[in-house]
């Protein structure tokens, strides 16, 4: 009968999976997975490229040029070190802040600003990309998720379904439902969340008694680990190896990256010093996936400050050419919106259809 | 009195009765520390302290479900839902409890919970945040939707909300929050619930709104003016139950209508109007009472928001065809 027992046994067992130090460093050669040199550098470029686009996309939504916009450096790790784990097959269903890996599983980049500003062509993947729009709605792509998941193991499929939600995510009814059908149906799906310590304003503390979100697995009777979120090996690791278990009818797999958003929740208004010190920023900085990994390649002959600058440059001319297709599609119409509502439009939007038609043609 | 913004006239509201009843607990998604996304609630953690004023994890059903466990042990809770697109989350606890408390024990069990939720276009904000949604509550029984248009009612409307011993939907249209200011008692006062404003006179036809719609019709009253026809303006306040008796002596008086809501054609709260109007006043009618609404959509796509959504353009047009009738 000594519950507290229990219940640190199983917070204790979950500990932070790191390959990577913030120096550089391997610090656990046992698990460094095999990537080849050509590898390594791609993951460094979608880094640096993630970075700057953030940057860029930041000062785009300044300049009113960008809608809706939620920050994304510091959680490069995070986002790509999973994503660089998956095959083509592999369905993704994104959370809002989760637009990098869309654009590295395949959507054009002017289409994410096209989602960002509104248009309904910047949802539309294109063929051959296996993933649905972010989500706006926290935790309703979990349970999805599941759904994904299962079809792909009736239907016989070598891929995954992955998604991706935040600390505050977790709390959602939807994220126990949909672990918890993932685990009774062996879907083969991964669940990421990208513990970045706060939901908005929100610090993890305050979303649950528990001490990680890795450890809610257990309740799913599923398989869970908690990862350094700022190491982009560990992640890739771990999400290689919920990947192989998945395909194989090994099970899901709950995946909890810690990390960090250096920059506002989002750019409508936000404010982070209301509820975070400068210190846990720095403190936070000092751990950057970037920097870490630039070290490590560096050492490894790999990598060149003039190298990285090229990137930059190049990086900047594409998200150039980006906004000007964006700013060439035609803009958003009421008659648009009509038209995807239904495969055949039903008698009331039929009409509106023809009002609008008029209206839009003066 | 002060010059306020609706959202200040909100906080104010709810400072009031913070301090009038200790059993008043205001809580949600950024609520506490970070005094909501819009501010709504800001000062309030650091005045009444952190068992009153809190943050909860994030979870709409799970802030509804405990609204209703916090009022069955006597609080009178003030749950925020961060925005209303995201009442889905919580439509059980809502609809499919707290409305039905009352009624299903008997009369016994009182739920007085005011769920706050911005709402309403026009912001660019993304999916779900700014959809009309108050026809899914006022097709609830036993659930009182409120939506005022102005900082004066939306402080007397909160402050009559919360004292109330049932459940009430108050929803605060994002556009109206920093649109303007006015003059705004700083002590406490009520406006009534259940009761239409008169918010301007006219012979010719009236114009029936609420939430953001009563400044559109306003301003759409104003260009009629200018081509001599003489608008009537009613902003409902709340939008269920119907104030039909203010309505109806509109009605009587102008014998034309036009029922105006941003929602869609076949979502919020107009098709009730005109069924009212038809059913009690159908004499008085000169011509058939008309709807101003959006599409039947899903909310546009932002980059269409702005065509999308009902203005004074489209009342003045919709004023034209029932005078021409
Ligand atoms: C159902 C629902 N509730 C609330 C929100 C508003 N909201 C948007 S982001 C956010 C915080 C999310 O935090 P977290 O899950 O930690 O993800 P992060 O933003 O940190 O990446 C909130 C409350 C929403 N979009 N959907
Ligand atoms: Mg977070």
């Amino acid at each position: 009968m000594n519950l507290k027992r229990t219940l640190e046994n199983i917070e204790n067992q979950f500990e932070m999976f790191q390959i990577l130090n913030e120096e550089g460093e391997i610090v656990n050669e046992d698990f460094m997975p095999d990537l080849s040199d050509e590898d390594l550098k791609e993951i460094m470029r979608r880094m640096v490229y993630t970075r700057i686009l953030d940057q860029r996309s930041i000062a785009l939504n300044r300049q009113g040029r960008l809608g809706f916009y939620a920050p994304t450096a510091g959680q490069e790790a995070s986002q790509l070190g999973s994503q660089f784990a998956l095959e083509k097959e592999d369905f993704i269903l994104p959370g809002y802040r989760d637009v990098p890996q869309l654009i590295w599983h395949g959507l054009p980049l002017y289409q994410a600003f096209l989602f960002s500003r509104g248009h309904h062509k910047g949802n539309q993947m294109p063929e051959g990309v296996n993933a649905v729009s972010p989500q706006i709605i926290i935790g309703a792509q979990i349970t999805q998720t599941a759904g994904v998941g299962l079809g792909y193991k009736k239907r016989g499929e070598n891929a995954v379904a992955i998604t991706y939600t935040g600390d505050g995510g977790a709390s959602q009814g939807d994220f126990y439902e949909g672990i918890n059908f993932a685990g009774a149906f062996g879907a083969q799906a991964i669940f990421v969340v990208q513990n970045n310590r706060f939901a908005i304003s929100v610090p993890v503390e305050k979303q649950s008694a528990a001490q990680t979100i890795a450890q809610k697995a257990v309740a799913a009777g599923i398989e869970g680990i908690q990862v350094d979120g700022m190491d982009v090996l560990a992640v890739y690791a771990a999400t290689k190896d919920a990947r192989e278990r998945a395909v194989n009818g090994e099970g899901p797999t709950l995946i909890e990256t810690l990390t960090y958003r250096y920059g506002p929740h989002t750019m409508a208004g936000d404010d982070p010093t209301r509820y975070r010190t400068e210190d846990e920023d720095n403190e936070w900085e000092k751990k950057d996936p970037i920097v870490r990994f630039r070290k490590f390649l560096e050492a490894k002959g790999l990598w060149s400050e003039e190298e990285e600058n090229e990137l930059i440059e190049k990086t900047k001319e594409e998200i150039k050419a980006a906004v000007k297709e964006a700013d060439n599609t035609p803009k958003q119409t009421v008659t648009d919106l009509i038209g995807i509502m239904h495969e055949e439009l039903p008698s009331n939007l039929k009409e509106q259809m023809e009002e609008y038609k008029e209206k839009e043609s003066k | 009195m002060a010059q306020m913004t609706m959202i200040q006239a909100i906080t104010d509201a709810m400072r009031t009765e913070l301090k009038n009843d200790e059993n008043v607990l205001v809580f949600g998604e950024d609520v506490g520390q970070n005094g909501g996304v819009f501010r709504a609630t800001e000062g309030l953690q650091k005045e009444f302290g952190e068992d009153r004023v809190f943050d909860t994890p994030l979870a709409e059903s799970g802030i509804g479900g405990m609204s209703i466990g916090l009022a069955l042990t006597g609080f009178r809770p003030v749950p925020e839902i961060q925005f209303f697109g995201f009442v889905y989350e919580v439509m059980d606890a809502i609809s499919g409890q707290m409305a039905r408390y009352r009624y299903r024990s008997g009369g016994t069990r009182p739920m007085p919970i005011t769920v706050r939720s911005p709402f309403g276009g026009g912001v660019h904000t993304p999916e779900l945040h700014a959809d009309s949604l108050e026809g899914l509550m006022a097709q609830q029984p036993g659930l009182r939707v409120v939506i005022p248009s102005n900082p004066y009612d939306a402080k007397g409307l909160l402050i009559s909300s919360i004292r109330n011993n049932d459940p009430v939907i108050f929803l605060e249209h994002m556009k109206l929050y920093r649109s303007f200011r006015e003059e705004v008692p700083e002590e406490e006062y009520t406006v009534d619930l259940d009761k239409a404003a008169v918010k301007r006179e006219g012979t010719d036809v009236t114009l029936v709104a609420y939430g953001a719609m009563v400044h559109s019709s306003l301003k759409a009253a104003e260009e009629l003016e200018k081509d001599g026809i003489s608008a009537e303006v009613i902003d409902l306040r709340t939008v269920s139950p119907v104030d039909y008796e203010t309505i109806l002596e509109s009605v009587k008086k102008t014998n034309r209508a036009v029922v105006v809501q941003e929602a869609q054609k076949q979502a919020g709260i107009a098709a009730n109007v005109v069924s009212e109007i038809q059913e009690k006043a159908i004499l008085h009618l000169e011509a058939p009472v008309l709807r101003v609404a959006a599409p039947d959509t899903v909310y546009a796509f932002t980059q269409a928001e702005e065509v999308w959504l009902p203005n004074h353009n489209t009342i003045v047009e919709k004023v034209n065809d029932v005078m021409n009738f």
